[in-house]
């Protein structure tokens, strides 16, 4: 039994201007110590993915439209309020993307930390204070600056109290939101060097959502490749990195701009990603993709392995077209 | 904190000073003869210029007001009534307990009702209940005072002969009164609560408290409050201006003994000391609330009570300063 199994996950937000499809279709699991890395560009339903695991999705106007996200067999999407708070915090954490408003501004840094650990172990206030010190003195703040407040934290900072926050109760999953986005690249490095020392030391699993490969290379187990709200490519980091199938992967790696060969102008893939409120018939990847055929446009592909564990979303690769030539 | 509450009080004083001379001036000016008020139909000159003299009104304008000046700063002396021949002073206090007793309890009924209903209303939003609440505190929030203490009256004294119509006395003959005074700012903050919490219960770290396992109470209560406190607050300090000063309508529907009906008195007759002592004194309450709102302010908000301590004046100057440096570098 895996640790966390999505099947066939869908979200729908359902608005006046028409429903927003944010997640379609979209399956993957993460084993006991493993980490995935969710790759994709902004609004390809990243984050709302993570946040369903959470079941953080306001309904309305959200809706978990179908699929099943079973946390060690149990159900999240169906279970009751109660069960799934002993799951928020406890279970699975989040590190949220944007720490300057991820944190409450007028509580106390330390009290932010310490009611995690109040709520699901039970001690007492005093002692949650105390363990929220050495959590922030774990991830390099001094803890006597446990008694300020978040304004009077650099971003860096406040970023290290939230990831501080998620691993407070240690998690046996991390679900990380682009924890490094919003910082500069010298912190960026500090951060991405603790998050996988904290998972080699406490064999935490983790779900790595970003946009740089760069990032998955050197972090995680497996990738999945969203794209408009599906997972086009999904498979280890060897298959991904080493036998990439799908027109879109290949279009992200291309797009990275390689050091040893001069590069005049970076390599972009043309066009944008289509609305998710009005996705096409065909493939969603179809119109900006350069080996496109009349069945891309008429047909939706589904997902299928192509090799054991390797999965793509393309009828060409499926069908076992070279394009690499 | 204690260096911005002197520095606030010490503000006060100019404020205060500038009323009393736009209230001195004003009265001054006020159509009417006290003189020929108080000598009534018929009277010789002698005695025109006796009285004239006797209440100082021959002095020049700017004399008049310096002795006025001299007599509120050194003794705290509002001066003597033109027609009672009593201390302003005595007749101030004599009226105060009955205004403050129905401003607070106004204000209590406030707060008290008006934060539950919008936080319950917000975290409903868009169902029945909410529609409720937002459509009651709409047609509260838009009805006159004065047209609600009259309706009331009608219903509650005159139909139904539950509760007293005039005077003071038990607490019954404060209820109507109460209401009449409380319902409007009642609805203002409800619907205050309501939107400041909407817009709170959005926010990234309300998700992060849901994402901790805690509760929603607590999540309402301890992370989602404090942070629409700040605008509930402004409004709270504003409708409290008013209450006191809507007195005057209020307790002159209700005859109630108060500031209010002091007021009207002292203006139909012309009484400019009283009328500039009462003014005064409301004034002097408006300005107190404020300094309360902004205390209360920085008890709320961190962010605030660094801005304070840093050595900030009123927020909004801060707000103008920071304007005017961005609109330099544009």
């Amino acid at each position: 039994m895996s640790l966390l199994e999505v099947k066939n996950l869908s979200v729908r937000f359902n608005t006046v201007d028409g429903n927003v499809h944010a997640v379609n279709d979209v399956s993957f699991s993460i084993e006991a110590g493993e980490s995935l890395g969710l790759v994709g560009e902004t609004g390809a339903g990243k984050t709302t993915t993570a946040l369903s695991i959470l079941r953080l999705i306001s309904v309305p106007p959200g809706e978990y439209a179908s699929g099943e996200i079973f946390y060690e067999g149990k159900n999240v999407l169906t279970m009751e309020d109660e069960e799934i708070r002993t799951i928020r915090g406890n279970m699975i954490s989040m590190i949220f993307q944007d720490p300057m408003t991820a944190l409450n501004p007028v509580m106390r840094v330390s009290d932010q930390i310490a009611e995690v650990i109040e709520l699901h172990e039970g001690c007492s206030n005093s002692e949650a204070i105390k363990k929220a010190g050495e959590m922030l003195e774990m991830v390099g703040i001094p803890a006597v600056r446990g008694k300020e407040y978040p304004h009077q934290f650099s971003g860096g900072m406040k970023q290290r109290v939230v990831i501080a926050m998620a691993l407070a109760c240690g998690s046996k999953l991390l679900l990380a939101d682009e924890p490094t986005t919003a910082l500069d690249v010298t912190i960026q490095a500090q951060i991405l060097d603790m998050i996988r020392k904290l998972k080699d030391d406490l064999g935490t699993s983790m779900l790595l959502i970003t946009h740089d490969l760069g990032i998955v290379a050197e972090t995680c187990d497996k990738v999945a490749i969203m794209y408009a709200g599906e997972i086009v490519e999904y498979g280890t980091l060897e298959h991904i990195f080493h036998n990439v199938q799908h027109p879109y992967t290949i279009g992200l790696f291309n797009a990275i701009p390689s050091l040893d060969k001069k590069v005049d102008r970076l390599q972009p893939i043309g066009g944008l990603m289509p609305d998710p409120a009005n996705l096409p018939n065909g493939c969603v990847f179809g119109p900006r993709c350069p080996y496109a055929t009349e069945q891309c446009y008429s047909e939706h592909p589904d997902i299928k392995e192509i090799e054991p564990g390797h999965f793509v979303r393309c009828f060409i690769k499926q069908g076992g077209v070279d394009t690499n030539g | 904190m204690v260096k911005y509450t002197i520095k606030r009080l010490l503000w006060m004083i100019p404020v205060l000073l500038g009323i009393l001379f736009i209230v001195f001036t004003l009265s001054h000016f006020m159509p009417g003869d006290p003189v020929i008020n108080r000598l009534g139909t018929s009277y010789t000159q002698e005695q025109y210029d006796a009285m004239e003299h006797e209440l100082g009104l021959d002095q020049p304008f700017l004399k008049q007001f310096w002795d006025y000046l001299v007599g509120v700063v050194t003794k705290f002396d509002l001066g003597t009534s033109y027609k009672s021949y009593r201390s302003v002073n005595t007749m101030v206090l004599e009226r105060l307990g009955t205004t403050l007793k129905l401003g607070i309890l106004s204000s209590i009924v406030t707060i008290v009702i008006s934060m539950p209903l919008g936080i319950i209303s917000a975290r409903h939003q868009y169902q029945p209940l909410d529609y409720s609440v937002t459509t009651v505190s709409l047609i509260f929030a838009s009805v006159p005072s004065f047209w609600l203490a009259m309706m009331m009256m009608l219903l509650f004294s005159l139909k139904l002969g539950w509760l007293p119509s005039s005077g003071i006395g038990t607490w019954k003959h404060y209820v109507l009164p109460v209401l009449a005074q409380g319902l409007m700012p009642l609805a203002s903050v409800t619907r205050m609560t309501r939107s400041s919490m909407l817009e709170v219960i959005r926010q990234d770290y309300i998700r992060t408290a849901r994402a901790k396992g805690l509760k929603e109470n607590v999540v309402i209560y301890r992370h989602a409050l404090k942070n629409a406190l700040i605008p509930v607050i402004t409004v709270i300090g504003m409708q409290m201006s008013m209450i006191f000063g809507g007195s005057v309508v209020i307790e002159s529907i209700f005859s109630m003994p108060g500031l209010g009906t002091l007021l009207m008195t002292s203006i139909n007759s012309r009484d400019y000391p009283a009328i500039m002592g009462i003014v005064f004194v409301i004034s002097l309450s408006v300005c107190v609330i404020n300094l309360l709102v902004d205390l209360v302010y920085a008890a709320v908000d961190p962010r605030i009570k660094a801005q304070f301590s840093s050595g900030g004046g009123f927020g909004w100057i801060q707000a103008l300063k920071k304007y005017g440096r961005k609109e330099q570098k544009a």
